[in-house]
């Protein structure tokens, strides 16, 4: 049983290029980190699963929608695809003119239609889960990157997207928050949900992947467990100059 | 007699023409005299001939007087509200273009003797012709007449009286051509004016009774006491030997009542105005702030209740606008760049003028509606512009995050893209609402009497801009002020906590 699949994909700016003949595919309860130098095209598949760009060629089916190339989901397709699928940001995103608890709460309450006292407790609930219950009245700019983050996790999971996108999510994290994030990402996977994660962090990808798909220059050049891929030649000739866990603060 | 229907053209070829010919005419003393060309004939007009000279009977009276002097004349446009200061501080020896003798001007200007009288007659509708034909029976009626002018006085007081409502106009074509559209119930002025209106305006009809008597005079500056008795000789010789008799002739103007005036005038009798002097006798500046205080603030209350009104329909439409420039098809977004491209690059008070008087044979439209509409529309394009900017400079990424959460386009609107584009346009929106609060005196060409035109008629009666144009200021600053504090409350408020 797949949860996504990514058939051939090509994306193209204007008419360059940037990912060429993607495929993959994955299960309920599977973290899949998606891997690459920057530039290699990460980002851009993200964004086309979460219907944000439309595609070129080849198809890419998500809880029962299917989206071709040409243009961006549209109407029935498009709500559909929110249904099935949500993103974190690496900027995270958050709607700047309201707090914590009610960029959380919106989509509940006017996307699926909850009660409103009922999508706010259920806020509340994902906030504290995620470790930042106590910031719900906080606005966006008062959050640190970690709490903004744990936010932008809690607003996605609000709507309990069986597919959950994440962009870079540890680009704004010390160590220690790192740590805290590949624990969440693996306990969400855990109940069943499906976590794609873009990522340069090989630590990371290590710590919480079930399986890596490596990408360069727009090409998908290996996949596997993280054991395998992150000790293979190939990653090795990608980076020459590693020595230990890289950081990225 | 077209002060504003006449194409301001006009006047400029006449004003470059006169300062060519002041250039040659340099070597000579000229005779400056001031009158408006908007005006029209009979008074000064532009000859429809050879728009760079000027012609009417005022025209003659200054050549007459030039003549007479010695000096070669020459003319100096200036607005009829403008020419009693314009007079008073020498931008021309004498003024003479239909100028009313009134108490104000004798108190602050060197007064000539009257060269001509005239009566205040009521105009109505052939309809109304039994119906109205005294002030006392147009009780709660609309009665039109030129600001600033003895008419204007006649009917301040019957107002007070009779309980009638009084509607100014700048110029004296519009209260006739209003009258026979019905806008108004009645016109009161000089019957000079009258005769034209009711021959312009089918059924229409002048009603016998005099309202008043009036004269009309030339103007100087206060200290120019000798050249104005120099003028007065003059006039005086030119009533005992005919040659004003015979201006007024060839303008078919005289009448038997010339005859009598010149005879108390060449007697030596004092000249009385009948009855418009009785309430108008100069007051001092305390009395007549104290007279036209509550008119003000009633003005001011006008200014402000047009200038909320007109900004919330400015704001509903220009958001209407910027969305549909921001989500609209190629056609509708042409079709609305249009409109603000046109609205932008015509001025507000043309666009006045088209809707009240413009559209009149298609819809007739109150002033108050008519002004309210021109300055909601005409602001709804400066609006509409400060909210496509601030529509288009919410990031990206608040945009993709509500597509990637299921909002619709239209939610996105309501829920993130709006509020965030409201918080950027409110400061620019605080500006322009100031803005229109002044602009809003631009209405006054359409008869709505706010707070600058209720200014300029005290300002006109009284002589002086001195104390009306402060209280006129402190009045305005009492009104934008507090906006401007709200706004940034506002401001405030929505500003990230």
């Amino acid at each position: 049983m797949t949860t996504l699949e990514v058939c051939d994909v090509a994306i193209r700016r204007g008419v360059r290029a940037v990912v060429e003949g993607v495929s993959f595919s994955t299960a309920p309860g599977e973290l899949l980190a998606i891997m690459g130098v920057s530039g290699s095209g990460k980002t851009t598949v993200l964004r086309v699963v979460a219907g944000l760009d439309p595609i070129a060629a080849g198809t890419i089916d998500v809880g029962g929608v299917r989206l071709a190339p040409g243009h961006t989901p549209r109407g029935h397709t498009r709500r559909d695809l929110h249904r099935s699928v949500g993103i974190v940001f690496q900027f995270h995103h958050l709607f700047s003119h309201m707090n914590a608890l009610d960029n959380v709460s919106l989509a509940p309450i006017h996307v699926l239609r909850r009660p409103r006292a009922e999508a706010v407790r259920r806020a509340r609930e994902l906030l504290d889960l995620l470790g930042v219950g106590g910031r719900a009245e906080a606005m966006p700019h008062e959050l640190s990157g970690g709490e903004a983050q744990r936010v932008a996790i809690a607003r996605a999971l609000a709507v309990d997207p069986p597919v959950l996108l994440m962009d870079e999510p540890t680009a704004s994290l010390d160590r220690a928050r790192r740590d805290d994030l590949a624990r969440t990402l693996t306990q969400l996977a855990a109940q069943g949900r499906t976590v794609i994660v873009a990522t340069h962090d090989v630590d990371f990808a290590r710590a919480c992947a079930h399986r890596v798909v490596m990408l360069d220059e727009g090409r998908v050049v290996d996949e596997g467990s993280p054991e395998l891929v992150l000790a293979s030649r190939a990653f090795m000739a990608r980076e020459p100059d590693r020595e230990g866990p890289p950081r990225i603060e | 007699m077209l002060r504003f229907q006449r194409t301001r053209v006009l006047v400029i070829v006449l004003a470059a023409s006169f300062l060519v010919q002041g250039a040659a005419a340099h070597a000579q003393i000229e005779l400056r005299w001031g009158g408006d060309a908007e005006g029209g004939a009979p008074f000064v007009e532009a000859d429809p001939r050879d728009p760079s000279r000027v012609v009417g009977f005022d025209v003659e009276v200054a050549e007459l007087l030039a003549r007479e002097l010695g000096r070669v004349p020459r003319f100096v446009q200036v607005g009829f509200t403008s020419l009693d200061p314009s007079a008073a501080r020498g931008d021309f020896d004498i003024g003479l273009s239909g100028i009313e003798d009134s108490p104000v001007r004798r108190a602050r200007l060197a007064v000539t003797t009257p060269y001509y009288e005239f009566r205040e007659i009521l105009t109505v509708r052939q309809a109304d012709r039994d119906r109205f034909r005294t002030l006392a029976e147009l009780r709660g009626r609309r009665v039109a007449t030129l600001g600033a002018t003895l008419a204007y006085d006649l009917l301040v007081s019957a107002q007070a009286e009779h309980g009638l409502a009084v509607v100014t106009y700048e110029d004296d074509v519009h209260p006739y051509s209003d009258l026979a559209l019905g806008r108004v119930d009645a016109v009161v002025l000089d019957y000079v004016l009258a005769e034209r209106g009711v021959s312009r305006n089918a059924g229409l009809v002048n009603q016998d009774a005099d309202l008043g008597v009036g004269y009309y005079v030339g103007v100087l500056a206060p200290g120019q006491t000798v050249l104005r008795d120099r003028i007065d000789d003059i006039l005086r010789q030119a009533m005992r030997d005919g040659r004003l008799e015979a201006i007024f002739r060839r303008w078919d103007m005289w009448n038997e009542d010339q005859p009598r005036l010149y005879a108390r005038v060449l007697a030596g009798e004092s000249i009385e105005m009948v009855p418009a002097a009785a309430g108008t006798a100069s007051p001092s500046t305390w009395e007549a702030v104290r007279r036209y205080l509550p008119a003000l603030v009633r003005a001011a209350v006008i200014t402000l209740i047009l200038s909320c009104a007109a900004m919330a329909l400015a704001v509903f439409i220009g958001v209407l606008i910027a969305s549909g420039r921001v989500y609209g098809s190629r056609p509708l977004q042409a079709v609305l760049t249009g409109y603000v491209e046109v609205i932008r690059g015509t001025p507000l008070l043309l666009q006045l003028f088209v809707l009240y008087f413009g559209l009149a044979s298609v819809v007739r439209l109150p002033a108050f509606v008519a002004a309210l509409i021109g300055l909601g529309l005409n602001y709804a394009a400066y609006e509409s512009e400060i909210y496509r900017s601030a529509l288009q400079a919410v990031p990206q990424g608040q945009l993709d995050a509500a597509r990637t959460l299921g909002f619709t386009d239209r939610q996105t609107l309501a829920l993130v893209r709006g509020p965030q584009a409201f918080r950027l346009a409110l400061a620019p929106m605080t500006n322009d609402f100031v803005a229109l609060l002044k602009d809003s005196s631009l209405v006054s060409v359409i008869t709505v009497v706010e707070l600058t035109k209720q200014t300029s008629i005290f300002a006109a009666n009284i002589g002086s801009w001195v104390v009306p144009g402060a209280l006129c200021a402190a009045l305005y600053l009492a009104l934008s002020l507090p906006l401007a504090r709200l706004a940034r409350r506002i401001e405030k408020g929505w500003q990230p906590r």
